[in-house]
């Protein structure tokens, strides 16, 4: 830990996750999945679980979650992956279709054109 | 390149967050991709709702983001970097709009990070047409719908004619001009790319050749 830069940055991570594996496949989070508290931090809390859980008292996507905790997205998804275990969080979760609903889509460009 | 992305930066604390209605339920990604200096940032500045922010995924180059952490450690993980605008479209859909480098390794990591993107946006600086053709050729592979739009950097003026013949475009890929630094133009590109797409998807082109991957 000595030398400063990116070699820091794993040895956080560990910690992080307690040393665990990355976000597999099954984990449920999008990038674009919105998440919400279910509950206020509590004393005690691991303080990157305190902070997702201050984050999102409004919806607030998995990807914005990383970039405010400065970490990577793989290793935001185990945290929400746990808060989402306990209850402690909720996942609005994109609706995804090989082919994008029309409706959908044209909900879009209304919004696009309203800018 | 990413330490001038990092710049940006916003700190955790950042009091000018702005929160989404209580409402919203549905994310939606839109993807712009191109070359270093080409205008990413600059467009997905130009609608964001939010100032852009910064994250980063890391993968080992095996393809996949890193499955054991104690990777990271070794020489065989790399971060890529890439940043991202927000617009409440209404009440419940959010577009989010990543702008993503186009370089080879940000590729493994397409699948990862943005499988159900709605479509792409690749964003061409048209006196470096080559940066563009390995995006086209990745979007294509990956099945992903896209326009190019090509960023106005005040240079000699290309006929469209020529870009898309410089880029050996499907005459059904939609090919527009634009200023990234303009809102209202970055809005039209992104009205141009969902209009693509209903087309595409409204069965009123033919299925284009991106759809057999």
């Amino acid at each position: 830990m000595s030398r400063p830069g990116r070699d820091d940055a794993p040895d956080r991570l560990y910690t992080v996750t307690q040393g665990r594996s990355s976000s597999g496949r099954d984990n449920p989070f999008d990038l674009v999945t919105l998440v919400v508290a279910e509950c206020e931090p509590r004393p005690g809390m691991q303080s990157e679980h305190t902070a997702i859980l201050r984050l999102t008292e409004a919806p607030t996507a998995v990807v914005e979650i990383a970039a405010e905790l400065r970490l990577p997205v793989s290793i935001t998804k185990i945290l929400l992956a746990d808060l989402h275990a306990a209850g402690r969080v909720s996942a609005r979760h994109p609706y995804t279709a090989a082919v994008p609903d029309p409706d959908i889509l044209e909900q879009v460009l209304v919004g696009l054109r309203n800018l | 390149m990413d330490s001038a992305i990092s710049d940006a930066r916003t700190p955790a604390s950042a009091p000018d967050r702005t929160p989404l209605g209580a409402a919203a339920d549905n994310g939606l990604k839109i993807v712009v991709v191109g070359g270093f200096g080409v205008g990413k940032t600059t467009m997905v500045r130009s609608v964001s709702e939010i100032r852009p922010l910064n994250t980063e995924e890391t993968m080992t180059q095996a393809g996949e983001a890193v499955d054991d952490i104690s990777e990271v450690r070794g020489k065989s993980a790399t971060t890529v970097a890439f940043d991202f605008g927000r617009i409440s479209l209404d009440a419940r859909n959010v577009l989010y709009l990543f702008g993503a480098p186009g370089q080879e390794r940000f590729w493994f990591l397409w699948d990862r990070l943005f499988s159900g993107t709605l479509g792409a946006v690749v964003l061409v600086d048209t006196r470096r047409i080559d940066d563009s053709w390995y995006a086209i050729d990745r979007l294509e592979h990956h099945g992903t719908p896209f326009i190019v739009a090509c960023n106005d950097f005040g240079g000699p003026e290309h006929s469209p004619e020529a870009v898309r013949e410089a880029l050996d475009l499907d005459p059904r890929v939609p090919l527009v001009s634009c200023d990234a630094r303009s809102r209202e133009s970055s809005k039209q590109v992104l009205i141009t790319l969902v209009e693509h797409l209903r087309a595409r998807y409204g069965g009123h082109a033919a299925p284009p050749r991106q759809e057999f991957v």
